[in-house]
């Protein structure tokens, strides 16, 4: 018997390393010794720290309070990662002052198929509406960003993981519509999952859509930013999200076609490091270039003002 | 002849036949009659089965292996073809053909997908599932289709893009993008078929045509049926329920207003007669070309534009439901997971 079964056998936990000598089973006691298997607190009397207060990062699991996250534009303040983030907060630090206007507010989905998988459609609607607060997953705002008028149209990854349905396709439309008429510069902050197959090719057919209007917008002379953020993936990646006059992204966001699990499915082979990640497809020629969100509004200003301003 | 597991009675009924006229053969007896009531019947059961199609059993067609495919078709409907290869970047998507044609002495240019024959061909066509190259490639052909006037005609049949390292790595995602973008513009008429099956993207990526069509048993839609009762229902056993959820059928996508047309096919699909099929096509494209080719170029573009922005359902003003009560979910009974490592053999 090794150590390490000796271990198991006396119920100890992780002091393999700092364990000066080993106990042998003749040995009456040990260290410790677990009294009660398992966790034996009820969910009832479980404390918890109140929602909202503090950040935890994925990525290097520092804590921070949310105050200071959101003063560092929603980043985490040790490790950079950008948290996913919903338009709301997007427009409050990109549009100057937070100002700006909603547009097409009002707009909401509509179950026409009456799509039921292990939930009917109508009530995920419903949940995520009340959960989130929205009607969808898209918010378009309409204000200046370092002095350039702009309507922006950013999706909310809370709401059904972003996805793309009519709604999304209508407010797209409506804001290049909004953005030729008063000739503005267009953008749109993608994050988002893809098609929603809960509109089956109603979803499909708004990548036509989109397409088709963003070619008026071309016509009209008025440019396109694309931003892609973690995760823009399918459907929104094989249409607008890639046909920006320029294509930006934020560092490390995921951005592909195909999902990585299907990847690795069809392939049958690991996918090396940063496989779709904004570095990737910048390396790869799909990217203008990343921008860190703290400069995120400093440089829209720039390509707006080269796009639209007054030669000097 | 290969049957569907639908067709089960008609597989039957054949089987009988076959043995009523070996055994007339055998002991030299006239079988002729009972022949023709089993071959009566059998017309009677494919009537049944056929007139009560489920959108699972059109998926089933669709991808019927006796199929015809886009190279059968440009073989019956065309005097003159010459293939095109490459998209002068990367390399040749064999999944992708396309060429100058020439019907009934009207030159086109027909592009579409391929799937192969047999297993050597079907791996040789990657099973149907294009690589940007292809879209790239299809992109290719419709500018130069544009620059001499001719129409454009492309027949789509695919389970979808390819989901591959390398295509990742070439920018699937911008090339359907960018194919979208550029289809909308064509100052030629763009006439699109769905062949066979129409998956997502990867179909939409040479589909933005100024009359779309669908053949009877075909299916379009966003997502297959299988991969949608994967993310959905979260196992494989969902795709019968997938398929009539997603209602992909050519019936529902013409309903809806997002086909133009449905093409009738014979009795028992496309490859129960595959010459009437490609006549029942050919008649559809030049009916179609000679239609669009009377409508000026910018006309032609700015009614596509219309038919593709007025898609989509939504509710013009609509409220949240602050007193929705969330249907109660059934948790799963989540099994205590033992910590420490599992103890190696001994």
């Amino acid at each position: 018997m090794d150590r390490f079964d000796t271990q198991l056998l006396y119920g100890q936990t992780w002091y393999a390393d700092s364990m000066p000598t080993l106990p042998s089973r003749t040995m009456s006691s040990t260290w410790f010794r677990r009294i009660k298997q398992g966790i034996t607190t009820t969910t009832g009397e479980k404390k918890e720290t109140p929602d909202g207060l503090w950040f935890k990062c994925p990525e290097c699991k520092e804590t921070v309070t949310q105050q200071e996250l959101k003063a560092n534009d929603f980043v985490c303040p040790k490790c950079d990662y950008h948290t996913r983030i919903n338009a709301k907060e997007y427009f409050s630090f990109l549009f100057d002052e937070g100002q700006y206007t909603e547009l097409f507010s009002e707009i909401g989905p509509k179950d026409e198929l009456h799509f039921v998988d292990v939930k009917p459609y109508s009530s995920r609607i419903q949940e995520a509406q009340l959960n989130t607060g929205l009607l969808d997953s898209m918010t378009v705002g309409a204000g200046k960003v370092g002095g350039q008028p702009m309507v922006i149209a950013c999706m909310n990854f809370n709401f059904i993981g972003g996805s793309m349905g009519s709604v999304m396709g209508e407010k797209i439309s409506r804001g290049i519509d909004y953005a030729i008429e008063h000739r503005m510069s267009f953008m749109i902050i993608s994050k988002s999952g893809g098609a929603r197959m809960m509109e089956s090719a109603f979803s499909l057919m708004q990548m036509a859509k989109t397409s088709a209007k963003l070619t008026l917008l071309a016509k009209a002379g008025l440019p396109y930013i694309s931003l892609c953020t973690d995760p823009t993936t399918g459907g929104v990646t094989a249409s607008f999200a890639m046909l920006g006059d320029i294509n930006i992204a934020e560092p490390k966001a995921l951005i592909g076609f195909a999902g990585p699990r299907v990847i690795k499915e069809t392939i049958k082979k690991d996918l090396p490091e940063g496989f779709q990640r904004s570095e990737f497809l910048l390396e790869h020629g799909f990217l203008d270039f990343i921008v860190h969100r703290k400069e995120l509004k400093n440089r829209l200003a720039e390509v707006c003002s080269w796009f639209l301003g007054q030669a000097a | 002849m290969q049957f569907l597991d639908f067709e089960k009675p008609l597989e039957e009924l054949y089987a009988q036949i076959s043995k009523m006229r070996e055994l007339g053969e055998k002991n030299k007896m006239d079988v002729r009659a009972s022949v023709r009531e089993l071959e009566l019947a059998v017309e009677k059961t494919r009537e049944e089965l056929y007139n009560n199609l489920t959108p699972w059993q059109r998926v089933q067609l669709s991808r019927h292996p006796e199929r015809p495919y886009t190279l059968f078709y440009i073989d019956q409907m065309c005097s003159g073809f010459t293939e095109l290869f490459g998209d002068r970047q990367v390399a040749d998507d064999k999944a992708m053909v396309g060429g100058m044609a020439t019907i009934e002495g009207l030159p086109v240019m027909i592009i579409g997908q391929q799937k192969g024959v047999n297993t050597k061909q079907r791996q040789y066509r990657n099973f149907g599932m294009a690589n940007p190259e292809g879209y790239r490639k299809a992109l290719r052909l419709m500018k130069l289709a544009e620059k001499f006037q001719r129409p454009i005609i492309t027949l789509i049949d695919t389970p979808g893009a390819y989901p591959g390292l390398e295509a990742e790595e070439r920018g699937q995602g911008e090339a359907i993008a960018r194919n979208l973008f550029e289809m909308v513009n064509l100052r030629v008429p763009v006439i699109c078929v769905i062949i066979g099956e129409g998956a997502s993207g990867g179909a939409l990526g040479i589909g933005i045509g100024d009359r779309v069509a669908m053949m009877e048993n075909t299916w379009y839609t966003v997502i297959s049926p299988e991969n949608c009762s994967t993310i959905l229902w979260r196992s494989w056993d969902y795709k019968v329920q997938a398929a009539e959820q997603l209602h992909l059928t050519s019936t529902d996508m013409s309903r809806f207003g997002l086909v133009d047309d449905v093409l009738p096919e014979p009795r028992g699909g496309a490859h129960a007669a595959p010459e009437e099929m490609a006549k029942t096509l050919k008649t559809y494209l030049l009916r179609n070309i000679e239609e669009l080719s009377k409508m000026n170029p910018d006309e032609r573009i700015a009614k596509r534009i219309e038919k593709f922005s007025n898609m989509g359902f939504y509710q013009e003003h609509a409220e949240i439901d602050m007193n929705y009560q969330p249907e109660p979910e059934v948790k799963e009974v989540k099994e205590h997971k033992r910590h420490g490592r599992k103890r190696k053999s001994e």
